[in-house]
Parts: C-alpha cells; sequence; structure tokens
C-alpha cells in the first residue's frame, strides 16, 4: 500500500516539474516564429502542448494511485484539495487551448498552477483517514466538481490579468498600473510564502510555545518559523530559538498571523529586489510577452471560460454541497462560512455576467472583475480554511 | 394602447424600436445609431415604455438589470460580514451570546453583536434583500421574454437592409446570387445544424434559437427555489428536533406527535487505530493524535399502535432496526433521524455494598439507579438499606447542614442512606459519595462503601422534516438547465440578400463572436459571398 503512495508522491513531482518545463517551452514559442501557412501554433507551442498533457497525465496517476492507496479521492484536505484545484487549472487550460490555440495562455496558466501546487505542498501531505462527515460518496463528487468549476473560472482570471498586462499603459503610473501591482504583489508574495516555508522546514525549525488559549486554559501550539509574534501569554519552551517581538490576543491564531507576516515580509523584499534591478513594474516586465496576443480573443476566452465554468461551480459548490450538506449534515443550508463563501462566489460571476451581458461591460472592465473573482475563490480556499474557521476546516 | 406600424406593413406593439418582421429601425434614436442594439432584438419593453403610474415605476425599478446587479452585490457584501465572526448557531450555547461575542472579541465583537451581524442572515434587512431579488427576477423576466419572443417568432427572412448595415458583422459587395451557390452553402449550414429559410431570393440561417431562453429558465428556477425556501415557514412542512437519548432508553420521537418511539440499543464511538487501519494512515493518526472513524446509534424505531386512542398506553411495535451513523440517516415517513452528536460515559448506577467497618465483611450489594431509585433495598436476613435523600449534583453542605444539590443533572451523585441491620435495627446514617463515605449524624458500625460505577454513552439524534426539499430540487434542477441552456449554446443568425444589384450580408450572435465568424468563414469560403467583417474589433 505504501509503494503506492510513494508512486503517488513521485507522479505528482514529475507533473509539477513538467509544467515548469512546459512553461519554458511557451515562453518560446510566443515569438511566433516558424510558423507555417495556416499555423497559429508554433513548434515550441506544440511541444509545450504536449508536455503539458503529459504532465496532467503525470498527475492524473498521482490523483488515482493515492486514491488507490488511500481507498479514497485525495480531496481530503487542504493539501489534496489544492492540489487537485492545481490540476484542475492545467486542465481547463488544456480544454481552453484546444478551442482557440492560444500559447500565452499556458505561459501564464502553468506558473499559476506551479505555485498553487507548490503552494499546497506547504500543508501536512500525509494521506489522513476521512472523519465520519466525510465518509460520503458525495465527497469526490461535490470537491472534486466544484474544483473543477474554480478551475475553469481560473482560466477567465488568467486571460483576464494577461488583457490588462497587454492593454494598461505602463508608461504613466496611474490607479490602474498600482491595482495592477498588488496583483502582482499578492503573487510574489505567495512565492515568497513557499521560500521561506520550505526553507524553515530543510533547516528543520522547531519551536514550542506554551500559551493560553480562547477557552482560558493551557496549551502548546508549535512553531515551524521564528516567532514575529507569538500567542497569547506564550512562554518559549524550546531553547536557542527566536523570541516573540509581541505576544497575541488570544482569539487571534499567532502561528497563523505569523506566517502571513512572513510571506508579506518576504513577499515585500521579493518585490522591491525585483522593481530594484529591473527598474520596471512587474506588470511592465511581462508586457513584452504578451504583445502579440489579439485583446479581443482573450476578452472572449475571459468570458467564455466564465460561462463554461459557473454552471460547473454551480453544480459543485452549491448544489451537490446542499444535496450533501442534507444528508451529512442534516440541512442543506447552515450558512457556514464555506457555504456563504461560496454563495458569495455565485452571486459575484452573476454579477459579472449581467454586466457583461445587459450593461456591456467587456474588455478591461470585464479584465478587473475576472481578476476580482479570482480573488474571490482563492480567499475561500485560503482564508476561510485557515482563518475564519467553520465545519469545512479539515486542514 | 397604441400600436406601430413600419413601412414593411408590419404592426408592431407600442414602444419597438426595431420592426419585428424586417429589422427597420423604428425610432429617431435608433436611427441615428451606427450599430443596432440586439440585445432584446429591439423589442417592445414595458419598461421601456411606459413610466406613468405607481405601478408603472415599481415595474420599471425592478426591471432594470442594474438595479438586480445592485442587489446582488449588497447581498453578496452583506453576507460576507456574517462571517467575520462564528453567526451566534455556532458558538457555544453556555454563554449567552451578549455576553460571548464582548468577552471572546472584545469591543469589535461588542459591537458586531449591537449591530446584529450575530444572526445576520436571519435579519428582516437580509432576508428583504433576498425578497427583492426574487421580485427582481420575476419582473426583470417578464419584461424581456415575452417581446423577446414575440420577436423572434415574427423576425422575417428578408430583412431591410438597414437592418443588415447594422450589424456588427457586415460586408456588402455588387454582385448577384448564384442559385449554385445557394444551394452549396445551404448544404453546409445544414451541415452545421443551421436551420435555413429562403424567402424572395433571400437567405436566414438560424441555430440554437433555444439557448435565448437560457437566462429565463434559470430565473424560473430560482424564483422555485426562493419559493420553495419561502414555504418552509408553512406549518407543517418543516420540522427539526433535537433528541438527547441515552443507551436503553425508549423515547417519543419529538415532532412526530407520539406516532413514532425510539430506542437507543447502543452508541458506539471508534477512532482510526494505528495497526487496526491501513499503514497509510499512521503518519496522520501520529501526527494529530486522535481521527474519529465512526459515531453510530443503534436504534430502533417503534410505532405507538395506540397513539389515536387518548389515553392509552403506548403498545410499541417495531418499524424498523438501523445503525444510524453520520451520512446514513435513518429515513421513516418523511422524516429522518441523524447522528448529531454525543456524551460519553454518562454516569447511570452506582454500586455500593453495606459493609461493617470494623470486620470489613460485606452484607450484599445494592444498585442504586440515578434515574429509577427505589425506596428500599432489601438485602435478605435482615440486612436492609433505606434511600432518604439523593443529591444528583451534590455541591456542599447547606449551613444548616443540608446537603445541597446544585442541578437535578447526575454529575456529582451522592446519597443518605440508613443501614437497618439485625445489630442496629433502629438504622444508621451514612452519606455515600463516589469513593467517599460520610457519617454526619454521628459515628456508625456499617458504612455503604462505594463499590463501582455504571456509565452509558447518551447519543443526539436531530430528527428533521423538510417537505420543502422537493421543490428545492425542482428548482435547483430547472436553474441548472436553464444556466447550461444558456451557457453552452449561441444563438447564430446568418442573413444574405441581394437588393438592387448588390449582395448582402450580416451576421449577430449573442456572444462567442470567434465561434460565429469561424463559422461563418468555413461557410462562405470558396464563394462570391463576400464574408462579413467584424467592425468592432479593437
Amino acid at each position: 500500500m505504501s509503494d503506492l503512495a510513494g508512486v503517488s508522491s513521485t507522479l505528482l513531482y514529475a507533473a509539477f516539474l513538467l509544467y515548469l518545463v512546459a512553461t519554458f517551452l511557451f515562453g518560446g514559442s510566443i515569438r511566433q516564429k516558424g510558423l507555417r501557412d495556416g499555423e497559429v501554433v508554433n513548434r515550441w507551442g506544440r511541444l509545450g502542448i504536449i508536455v503539458t498533457i503529459v504532465g496532467f497525465a503525470a498527475q492524473l496517476g498521482y490523483f488515482f494511485t493515492r486514491w488507490a492507496a488511500a481507498g479514497h479521492a485525495p480531496v481530503s484536505n487542504l493539501f489534496e484539495f489544492t492540489t487537485f484545484f492545481g490540476m484542475m487549472i492545467v486542465g481547463s487550460f488544456i480544454l481552453i487551448f484546444f478551442i482557440y490555440k492560444t500559447v500565452v495562455l499556458g505561459l501564464f496558466a502553468l506558473p499559476i498552477a506551479v505555485i498553487i501546487i507548490a503552494y499546497a505542498s506547504m500543508f501536512p501531505r500525509e494521506i489522513s483517514p476521512l472523519i465520519p462527515a466525510l465518509q460520503s460518496d458525495w465527497l469526490h463528487i461535490h470537491v472534486t466538481t466544484a474544483a473543477a468549476g474554480q478551475g475553469i473560472l481560473a482560466i477567465s482570471f488568467i486571460a483576464g490579468i494577461i488583457y490588462l498586462i497587454k492593454n494598461i499603459d505602463q508608461s504613466v503610473s496611474t490607479k490602474k498600473t498600482k491595482w495592477l501591482e498588488a496583483v502582482m504583489f499578492f503573487i510574489v508574495s505567495v512565492v515568497a510564502f513557499i521560500l521561506i516555508t520550505s526553507g524553515f522546514a530543510l533547516a528543520d525549525y522547531k519551536a514550542e510555545f506554551e500559551y493560553v488559549n480562547k477557552e482560558d486554559a493551557a496549551a502548546q501550539q508549535e512553531f515551524t518559523l521564528p516567532a514575529l509574534v507569538g500567542p497569547n501569554e506564550g512562554t518559549l519552551l524550546t531553547a536557542e530559538k527566536m523570541e516573540p517581538l509581541a505576544d497575541m490576543p488570544a482569539f487571534i491564531n499567532a502561528k497563523k498571523l505569523n506566517t502571513v507576516l512572513w510571506s508579506l515580509a518576504g513577499g515585500i523584499i521579493l518585490y522591491v529586489l525585483i522593481r530594484l534591478i529591473t527598474r520596471k513594474r512587474v506588470a511592465a516586465l511581462l508586457q513584452p510577452l504578451v504583445r502579440n496576443v489579439s485583446s479581443d480573443l482573450l476578452d472572449e476566452i475571459s468570458y467564455r471560460s466564465v460561462l463554461i465554468g459557473f454552471p460547473v461551480f454551480t453544480l459543485g459548490a452549491l448544489i451537490f454541497a446542499m444535496i450533501w450538506a442534507q444528508i451529512a449534515w442534516t440541512r442543506f443550508w447552515g450558512w457556514d462560512p464555506k457555504e456563504v463563501w461560496a454563495l458569495i462566489t455565485f452571486l459575484f460571476y452573476a454579477a459579472f455576467l449581467h454586466l457583461r451581458l445587459s450593461k456591456g461591460w467587456h474588455g478591461e472592465r470585464s479584465a478587473w472583475l475576472a481578476v476580482i473573482g479570482f480573488g474571490i475563490i482563492m480567499f475561500n480556499l485560503v482564508a476561510v480554511n485557515l482563518v475564519i474557521a467553520g465545519l469545512h476546516s479539515y486542514a | 394602447m397604441g400600436k406601430v406600424k413600419c413601412e414593411c406593413g408590419h404592426v408592431n406593439p407600442n414602444g419597438t424600436i426595431l420592426c419585428e418582421s424586417c429589422g427597420r429601425a423604428l425610432t429617431e434614436k435608433a436611427k441615428q445609431e451606427k450599430f443596432v442594439d440586439m440585445r432584446y432584438e429591439g423589442s417592445a419593453r414595458r419598461s421601456q415604455t411606459y413610466n406613468k403610474t405607481i405601478i408603472d415605476k415599481v415595474w420599471n425599478f425592478f426591471s432594470s438589470v442594474k438595479v438586480g446587479i445592485w442587489i446582488i452585490v449588497l447581498l453578496l457584501v452583506a453576507a460576507s460580514f456574517g462571517t467575520i465572526l462564528p453567526q451566534e448557531f455556532y458558538i457555544p450555547s453556555n454563554m449567552p451570546a451578549e455576553m460571548y461575542y464582548e468577552d471572546v472579541y472584545g469591543q469589535f465583537g461588542k459591537i458586531y453583536y449591537m449591530i446584529g451581524f450575530h444572526d445576520l442572515y436571519n435579519s428582516v434587512w437580509f432576508s428583504a434583500l433576498v425578497a427583492a431579488l426574487g421580485v427582481s427576477l420575476v419582473i426583470a423576466s417578464l419584461d424581456r421574454v415575452v417581446p423577446l419572443y414575440r420577436a423572434l417568432k415574427n423576425q422575417r427572412v428578408d430583412r431591410h437592409e438597414s437592418f443588415m448595415k447594422k450589424q456588427r458583422l457586415f460586408a456588402e459587395q455588387e454582385g448577384t446570387l448564384q442559385a449554385s451557390e445557394i444551394e452549396k452553402i445551404k448544404v453546409k449550414l445544414a451541415k452545421k445544424r443551421y436551420k435555413v429559410r429562403m424567402e424572395n431570393g433571400a437567405l436566414l440561417a438560424e441555430k440554437n434559437r433555444f439557448t435565448r431562453w437560457g437566462p429565463y429558465v434559470n430565473h424560473v428556477g430560482l424564483i422555485i427555489f426562493l419559493l420553495g425556501a419561502l414555504l418552509r415557514s408553512v406549518p407543517g412542512m418543516y420540522i427539526d428536533e433535537l433528541l438527547w437519548i441515552r443507551e436503553g432508553e425508549t423515547l417519543q420521537v419529538p415532532g412526530t406527535d407520539g406516532a413514532y418511539y425510539v430506542k437507543n440499543n447502543e452508541f458506539t464511538l471508534e477512532n482510526y487505530e494505528e495497526g487496526e487501519d491501513p499503514e497509510v494512515f499512521d503518519e496522520a493518526i501520529d501526527r494529530v493524535g486522535t481521527v474519529a472513524k465512526n459515531y453510530q446509534t443503534d436504534a430502533i424505531l417503534y410505532r405507538d399502535e395506540n397513539n389515536e386512542l387518548p389515553g392509552a398506553e403506548p403498545e410499541l411495535t417495531e418499524v424498523q432496526a438501523k445503525s444510524i451513523q453520520v451520512n446514513q440517516p435513518m429515513k421513516f415517513d418523511q422524516f429522518a433521524v441523524y447522528q448529531t452528536s454525543f456524551r460519553q460515559d454518562e454516569m447511570k448506577a452506582m454500586h455500593f455494598a453495606l459493609t461493617n467497618k470494623e470486620t470489613g465483611e460485606e452484607f450484599g450489594e445494592i444498585v442504586v439507579d440515578l434515574f429509577d431509585q427505589q425506596e428500599s433495598y432489601d438485602l435478605g436476613s435482615g440486612y436492609k438499606v433505606e434511600l432518604r435523600g439523593y443529591y444528583p449534583d451534590f455541591d456542599g453542605f447547606s449551613e444548616s447542614g443540608e446537603p445541597v444539590s446544585k442541578s437535578p443533572l447526575p454529575n456529582n451523585p451522592a446519597f443518605l442512606f440508613n443501614m437497618i441491620t439485625p445489630e442496629t435495627p433502629d438504622g444508621e446514617m451514612s452519606f455515600a459519595q463516589i469513593r467517599n463515605t460520610m457519617e454526619p449524624l454521628g459515628e456508625t458500625e456499617y458504612k455503604m462503601a462505594f463499590k463501582n460505577l455504571e456509565t452509558r454513552d447518551v447519543s443526539a439524534l436531530t430528527i428533521r422534516k423538510d417537505l420543502t426539499l422537493p421543490i428545492l430540487a425542482v428548482g435547483g434542477i430547472v436553474f441548472m438547465i436553464g444556466v447550461i441552456q444558456g451557457s453552452y449554446w449561441n444563438h447564430r443568425r446568418l442573413w444574405i440578400r441581394e437588393k438592387e444589384g448588390r449582395i448582402y450580408v450580416a451576421g449577430h450572435t449573442n456572444k462567442n463572436w470567434h465561434g460565429l465568424k469561424r463559422e461563418i468563414h468555413s461557410v462562405l469560403n470558396g464563394t462570391a459571398i463576400p464574408e462579413p467583417e467584424d467592425r468592432q474589433k479593437d
């Protein structure tokens, strides 16, 4: 059994590397050299999509071998779900690629998937047994459909962000360039989080704290990053580790806040370094890569992805969710934070579609909306699981 | 109500912008525009035509998509506020909400509670927003679907060239249409599942008109869903009860008016164990500690045959036996019984032995059921124990020396026994607790020595009936059909006509213009008919 789990991990690692390789292949393809008559994708691009498909197959292999090893579909904790979400982004990209044949989409979709899978691996990776509430076939049905919907909607974000990188004038500093840089900074911070967490994990940093929790009871917490902020009335138990600069009140989870602070600090350093070295905004750096793609086509891809993804998301994240909630939690709807944020996502994309159809919000406005929509999806994935504890906090 | 007669002879409803039949612009504004607004085919919408009475104004307000979007945005922002802190129904029940929020979250929590965000989703204003959304769905849909249906039904094949010229995809060229070419593209169009109509030498190819009804179908689904949710408040539609039931107990099922009883035979809690469960879980169990595997109540459901007879003793007949687990509720009638919660090892009975203090000799053991005590327990041969006092939740002695019970729950049971033996026929008093005996009324020869404690688990079952579920299911299905119908197909049209030595070609789709362009290209490629150009390019 555990051999299977080992094979599974290797396959995921292979997929991760293949996605990285494909990113560079797509990078090589965007100059559109060597295009024969009637071709829209050159040799680099064809190679890129082939490597992507092989990577996707490897990740499918990871998924099913892990399923076999665990006896349940690997979508039951934050690592597994987030990895699956990354896979769905790649799957959606492949689907959209065959409709529109745009290589530049791959140049952005694959790194995003790579970052998401790397982010996922920062959480406990072991195969966990299912608690009673999760022991149902609806686990597979609900979670996979919801993630597929989110993956397709993520393509809308990717097309949107390319649209913005291409069309926002970088010669002057405006509100638009600042907001776009904010999005870039967020992505850089996630990369910083991955680097910092992996770095301290390699160094095997562990600092144990004793503190007083929300219920006024003594509790212990292990920090895997040096504590900038420590828990409520915390005392450091491990010798020769960094003392926190400040203690947090009991209702704040100091460990999580500490991770956020580290990521932001790392993000700022990384971002400032990029700006200092290149003397350009990050979006301006990326602009030359997207020069050749038609804005009109990007707009269409972004909208089309919402059209394809919205029904899938609704089915998975609301309808299947309600059916399962009725069976497992006795009620189809209980205003659990995750449920509410799924509803918010649904309402947001509903507003998006109405703005587009009836108010004529095309192009840039639509692209911004696609970015915000993905922001809501990521908030639901990250913040609602880690910060707003509810029934869905399995990780 | 007035009518507008077009030059082509078609009589349109008042307020029509583009003639339903030929497509000519009927208003001054529409005549000026570069492109025709094809969103609702230029049909006469009530909201755009009348604005006099209050009804008009209410109708116009709710038919506006702008208002609808505002309602959606307000709803989503409001909903997000409710997730900042846990809602009232998720906080621990041992503290009143008004204290809890301030206690745990400080000043912010206090304000959160004061403005009512602790129970946001049941607030009047939130419900009002949902209601406004429902009204908007009905009115906005009706305002559009009826005229749209009329316009698509009445459209004719040979559209006026002014209509064609104002389409986004358009081309014109001198020349005449060749019958052979028309035949050729008709075959191609049919292959692409277009319905082709010819009239007066003009051609209209159309496909997937049904997708235009998608939005209205999904709105109908949403309305059904909201109505279903509304019906929950109708008496009899919805029952939600919680039943705490101890092992061995048989209790009436709440919400069934005494028609059903349920017995808890046994409650089981299982955790994952290393060695027993698959090895791959070991790492996770090591890290987390305990991982629950199963919560289960072995239940038997009975029907009371005498339920209809007033005053009669219940006569129970077994209906079904089932192990109720999470995700596996027991179902009967329209009810479902769920495993919701549990308390382990609640005290059930205590064993005491009547013991001679000096010799340690025991003269029999009594079992006091904490839920059903006897007045006296006869041990034979002149030995007898009388229960003089029972203090289920003993909390010390009052000033007058009386034992005090904090609550009726058996959390810390204590007993005052009168021990009667052949040596002490008048009895001696012993005050007994778990692992402790006292002699509050003077020294005794005998004592009630604590021997043993029997415990049992208590299971919490949720009993639920929700007759609105089928309605919600219909709403959900209709919504999904509508949203798929509207999203996964495109309504495409291609017009070709010849007039006075010129060929006009125009194309329209409600979305996905790239697809339409590709399709038209493959149809017209290699013919003398000009390919329409996209005139709205960036």
